[in-house]
């Protein structure tokens, strides 16, 4: 059994439905990426796991979250607020604003260590020194006297990611958690994330716009767009072959060594917005291979020979 | 004692009006506490033919209509001018940060019904408030207290919540959620702290102006009652003798004038040294 299953998790915001029958799993061990453009629903997805939708005034319309054999949709919030952090830990978009400006970083990470596992002030410390130096912090000791503001944004996040990995959680959840940094630091970072999330048997749901960060750090992935799944996936198999054209136009926006100047592609058009969602497949009026069914008829998931789940219509059609 | 060079109190000692603020204020403060040593003479036994004398080396600021030592009552003066002000205001910004936190973060029908009440309040002059509220509970010294502390109210409870709810928005606060914290840790750990800085200067500034509200009840009698001295009620002695022995009311005044200068310097060099970004990292 999964350790997390979403199952057609279906979300709204006022009478607009932003998620529309949101399907995938995490296993142990195993690092999921949710990948897809701004505005394709990734983050809503990382909120309504975390139970958090109400901080943006969400809902769940259908579906159901199940986390461990626990069914989140329902639950109390006093019994979600012991699983979080403990059990589900997330890691937010921006280090820089996601620390409290005047506790020192050692007291934030003691904070959550003293909360979940009932230590002492002094064991605290010394396992928020211990999670520091695995994250390759040097002096960590010292380094846990100082507030954020004295801290640059790759050390913040490391930070942050202390602080998540503190209680030892089951899952973490990590929101594009290299956006706000440097090229150089992200790739460090991301290796340093799921190094540990492996050693200790944890499973990871990273989501990013970043097919570049899936490929160096996912095993399954899953893409969405505009609030639905247009394919999942083993990592290995999405690079060989794409069944969906929206997959394959992301894989095409991925710049590589020696390419010919000018001969980088992005995606013809924008994103829609929630308000004027294409009928039928949403991604039509972007597709080079959209046909008349494709306007009228939502396209259902299906399974694919290799494996994965596609939601397109001539999902064969765009082989090779 | 070795002074940390990185902390608040070392930054506010560093600008020169913070440091003239900060030992003039310390020197009323030990004089108000030591007042019993200190003055020369008593502030309570009249000397009637010594009465109006004017500064001399004997009085150093002379004598007032019944003969009792200017000095010693502006000392002892600055025991109850202190007293009040510093009491009313703590009262009043405990008071006020636990109202204000309860309402910004909370909302709903709480804090409408604070937010009501507070504005209704806030639309007097904080004198009238202390005023009606003396006019209620009776002349004295810690009416005064209160009057001055329900006078303040209103404003540290609408400082705190619009900290709050700005404060309640930011991401470290969905983060420490995120992480599993309840209410009371998101309120007392992280907000309140960080709503901070403003209420310290807001309430420094406030005590300034509660040692004139002190004085202003005391010259219209409402405040301590004689012969307990303080700086409004000499004020208030002196005005009959103001053409004949101006330094009966000059003093006290100079008192109330000089105090409320140096909390408002202290204040200012405060908001400064408070403004944690402006740090840098310790090599």
């Amino acid at each position: 059994m999964s350790l997390l299953a979403v199952d057609n998790l279906s979300i709204s915001i006022g009478n607009v439905t932003l998620l529309d029958g949101i399907t995938f799993s995490v296993d142990k061990g195993k690092v999921l990426g949710i990948v897809g453009e701004s505005g394709s629903g990734k983050s809503l997805t990382a909120l309504s796991v975390m139970g958090l939708l109400p901080l943006s005034r969400g809902r769940i319309r259908s579906g159901s979250v199940i986390f461990d054999g626990i069914d989140l949709t329902g639950l109390r919030e006093a019994d979600y607020r012991k699983l979080r952090g403990n059990r589900i830990a997330f890691i937010a978009q921006n280090p820089m604003t996601s620390l409290d400006p005047v506790i020192s970083v050692g007291d934030q990470i003691d904070q959550v260590l003293r909360l979940h596992l009932k230590m002492t002030r002094k064991a605290a410390r010394q396992r928020s020194i211990e999670l520091l130096s695995q994250l390759r912090i040097p002096e960590a000791a010292e380094v846990c006297k100082l507030y954020p503001h004295q801290l640059s944004g790759g050390m913040k996040q490391r930070i942050v990611i202390a602080m998540a990995l503190a209680a030892d959680p089951d899952l973490i959840i990590a929101d594009e958690p290299t956006t706000a940094l440097d090229v150089t630091v992200q790739a460090q970072i991301i290796e340093l994330l799921v190094q540990l999330v492996r050693q200790r048997d944890m499973a990871l749901m990273l989501i990013t716009h970043d097919m570049g960060v899936i490929a160096q750090a996912c095993d399954d992935v899953v893409v969405l767009y505009a609030g639905r799944v247009a394919e999942s996936n083993e990592v290995g198999a999405i690079f060989r072959q794409q069944n969906h054209p929206y997959t394959q136009a992301l894989i095409g926006c991925i710049p590589r060594a020696g390419m010919a100047p000018g001969s980088l592609k992005g995606i013809p058009g924008s994103v829609p917005s929630v308000s004027s969602y294409a009928s039928g497949c949403r991604f039509h009026p972007r597709c080079p291979a959209a046909a008349d069914v494709c306007r009228t008829q939502t396209p259902q998931i299906t399974k694919t020979a290799d494996g994965g789940h596609v939601a397109c219509h001539f999902s064969a059609g765009v082989q090779g | 004692m070795t002074v940390n060079a990185d902390s608040t109190f070392y930054r506010v000692v560093a600008s020169p009006g913070g440091a003239i603020a900060t030992v003039f204020l310390a020197t009323v403060i030990f004089v108000a506490i030591f007042a019993d040593w200190l003055a020369p003479y008593s502030f309570e036994i009249q000397n009637l033919p010594m009465a109006n004398t004017p500064p001399s080396v004997a009085h150093w600021l002379g004598t007032d209509e019944f003969g009792r030592d200017v000095l010693s009552r502006i000392i002892h003066g600055a025991r109850t001018s202190l007293k009040v002000s510093v009491v009313a205001i703590s009262v009043s910004v405990c008071v006020g940060m636990f109202l204000g936190a309860m309402s910004g973060y909370l909302g709903g029908i709480f804090d409408r019904i604070v937010t009501a009440v507070v504005d209704l309040t806030w639309s007097f002059p904080e004198i009238l408030i202390a005023l009606i509220f003396v006019a209620i509970v009776g002349a004295g010294m810690y009416s005064t207290m209160m009057a001055i502390g329900i006078a303040y109210l209103a404003q540290f409870t609408r400082l705190t919540r619009a900290q709050i709810l700005s404060l309640k928005n930011e991401t470290y606060v969905e983060a420490t959620v995120s992480l599993g914290a309840g209410p009371r840790h998101v309120v007392f750990a992280h907000l309140l702290p960080n709503a901070l800085p403003p209420i310290i200067v807001a309430a420094m500034l406030a005590t300034g102006d509660g040692i004139i509200l002190e004085a202003t009840l005391g010259f219209f009698g409402l405040g301590a009652q004689p012969p307990i001295p303080s700086w409004g009620g000499m004020m208030s002695n002196g005005t009959a003798q103001i053409f004949t022995a101006p330094w009966i009311i000059i003093f006290p005044g100079l008192m109330v004038a000089l105090s409320v200068i140096a909390i408002n310097m202290l204040g200012d060099s405060l908001i400064r040294a408070l403004d944690i970004r402006s740090q840098v990292r310790p090599a």
